[in-house]
């Protein structure tokens, strides 16, 4: 009887709201909010670009002005257009050039680190990789101003250097490294039993990754592919200093061209707040938006299947 | 403990907020905002002007003409500087916000065409440049405006300009593109497709430096040994000026443009005294100082 009563006697100490119990409560409140943290901030952040873009849309907004005519031209006095053709040219070739060089890049990257490198060789090589990925973005467009510029014009023989190659080569160094961390980690989510068996069947170590392991890690590749691909959307000081910062629709890899982000990042500064122009801004910011919103979710659910198998 | 911490708190807020009160009451603060090529000189201006008058403060900040317009428009600001003129949608939404916008022009900058190192064509008309800079222009060859330019195998003009919201485009747009086009030598007042739009006048002067077949324009300010600035004439054929401050200042350079500060009405009070001395020899001197020309004569010791 006294054992019982005493046994109840810790239960109800267990449950008394004394200081550790509030901060336990508050701790668990904060980890939340941390938690959620994440889903608030995209809503604020695409309910402020929506806003701020909203009367544009409604005013001075054409739909095949925007998107199909070449001429960004926001400040001229008699007639101003908005014509966004050309910038996302521009991104696009930008961004197509730079999976080009990175796709090789990383995927053989990922194949020596996660199949054939071992011991201190493939630690120090990963964090190479990673020591890669956290290069600003302005020293990249530095490296493509005053190095790739020079080095263009002489191995070309072109009038100008800051072109798609430039950019597309310093974009393709810039998304490799991360290419190269989830391609690694889809290699490695490959079952070791896969390649046991392929061995046995008598398959040499190439055949093993061409035949067996690469077609097993397809998806989570292919979601490394999207990853760089939303990353070279939306890379904004590198593309700005390298392209040359010229609105063209690119005929060749050595014409200059003008990326979506990097218009945001020159005009809206000096732009008067409120104006068609800087709400012509943020619609670029919306539609950009939502591009990377698709192919990083595209990407996401394609890994995440991977995961799941 | 919570107290005392609490006390202390409300002490330090009282004698800052008396501070501020001191400081509101004994001093007039001038707000003065806009253009990035006029920041410099403001500053210079605002920093003298409290050895003439230190019960005056004047704010200065930068942040493009199309900033300080804005500025004025909501009525934020009391001098705002520009590299531009207002345009005459500007000045109407002005007066719908109340405001009563009157242009000062306090100086002027000679915009220079600068070229490579090697380029050995240093004469170009207005008319030239709006076929090599406008829509529709016929010279996308330095040979169509009779140079050879020594390591520019390919020949092809690079063609240098600004951002769209800088007050050295629109001025070059209007001064050269929309005349040229009111002449008939291009078919529309506005820039070609695929010009390198750099973010900054020593933007343009660096890419023009290191780009053998490169054209660009700037400030006359940003003119380093390295680069060649073009001599201008007004039609082919009239005799040709090269930029300098004694050439903007009298006039005959053909692509000199004011600079603007804009009062909420006429200037009065310390706003006035403010204007009237940056327009006086000492004022303009300071001006000169920087690289652009004066807005009248002025003799500087």
């Amino acid at each position: 009887m006294t054992q019982e009563l005493s046994r109840s006697v810790d239960l109800a100490s267990f449950d008394r709201r004394d200081k550790d119990w509030y901060i336990d409560k508050t701790i668990q409140f904060i980890v939340f909010l941390g938690g959620i943290s994440a889903i608030l901030f995209i809503i604020g952040i695409f309910a402020f670009v929506t806003k701020e873009g909203f009367g544009f849309l409604f005013e001075d907004f054409s739909f095949s002005e925007f998107f199909f005519s070449p001429w960004w031209e926001p400040t001229d006095e008699d007639e101003p257009t908005y014509g966004i053709l050309a910038l996302v040219a521009g991104t696009a070739s930008v961004t197509g050039l730079a999976m080009l060089v990175a796709i090789p890049f990383s995927l053989g990257a990922a194949i020596y680190i996660g199949e054939f490198a071992t011991g201190k060789k493939r630690e120090s090589l990963k964090v190479l990789v990673e020591l890669l990925a956290a290069i600003p973005s302005v020293v990249w467009g530095f490296i493509g101003l005053s190095i790739m510029n020079p080095l263009i014009i002489a191995l070309f023989d072109v009038p100008v250097g800051l072109n798609v190659l430039n950019a597309g080569v310093i974009l393709g160094l810039m998304a490799a490294p991360i290419m190269t961390s989830i391609a690694e980690d889809a290699l490695k989510a490959v079952p070791d039993r896969y390649r046991e068996a392929a061995e046995a069947l008598g398959a040499t170590r190439w055949q093993v990754i061409f035949k067996t392991v690469i077609p097993a890690a397809k998806n989570g590749l292919l979601g490394a592919v999207l990853l760089g691909v939303g990353r070279g959307f939306g890379e904004t000081m590198a593309v700005l200093m390298a392209t040359g910062h010229a609105i063209n629709i690119p005929g060749s890899v050595f014409d200059p061209v003008r990326a979506l982000t990097a218009t945001i990042a020159a005009e809206l500064g000096e732009t008067a707040v409120g104006s068609p122009h800087y709400e012509a801004l943020f619609t670029i910011g919306i539609f950009l938006f939502l591009i990377t919103f698709v192919i990083n979710l595209t990407a996401d659910l394609i890994v995440r299947g991977v995961r799941e198998q | 403990m919570r107290t005392k911490r609490t006390l202390s708190f409300s002490i330090a807020g009282t004698v800052l907020i008396s501070a501020m009160a001191v400081q509101a009451s004994d001093r007039t603060i001038i707000q003065n905002k806009g253009s990035d090529t006029l920041v410099n000189v403001a500053q210079a201006w605002a920093e003298e002007y409290q050895n003439v008058k230190s019960d005056v403060a004047v704010a200065v900040s930068g942040g493009g003409s199309g900033t300080g317009i804005a500025a004025m428009i909501n009525g934020t600001v009391d001098i705002a500087n520009a590299s531009r003129a207002m345009k005459v949608k500007e000045v109407t939404k002005a007066k719908s916000m109340g405001q009563n916008p009157v242009e000062h022009v306090v100086g002027y900058d000679a915009l220079a065409v600068f070229m490579h190192g090697n380029n050995p064509n240093v004469n170009l008309s207005i008319e030239q440049l709006a076929q090599i800079y406008g829509r529709g222009g016929k010279s996308q060859h330095w040979s169509d405006v009779g140079a050879d330019v020594p390591g520019c195998g390919s020949g092809e003009i690079v063609v240098v300009s600004r951002q769209n919201n800088s007050g050295t485009y629109a001025y070059f747009r209007k001064a050269v593109l929309k005349s040229a086009a009111k002449k008939g030598v291009i078919s529309k007042g506005s820039f070609r497709m695929g010009t390198l739009d750099m973010h900054g006048s020593k933007d343009v002067v660096d890419l023009v430096e290191k780009t053998p077949c490169a054209i660009g324009y700037s400030g006359l300010a940003y003119a380093t040994d390295h680069v060649k600035m073009a001599c201008i004439s007004k039609a082919s054929g009239d005799s040709c000026v090269t930029p300098s401050v004694e050439t903007a200042s009298d006039r005959s350079y053909p692509i000199a443009r004011p600079l603007f500060m804009y009062t909420n009405g006429k200037p009065q009070g310390e706003i006035k005294n403010y204007m009237d001395w940056i327009l006086s020899d000492t004022g303009q001197c300071i001006l000169l100082k920087k690289g652009y020309a004066p807005a009248h004569d002025i003799t500087c010791n």
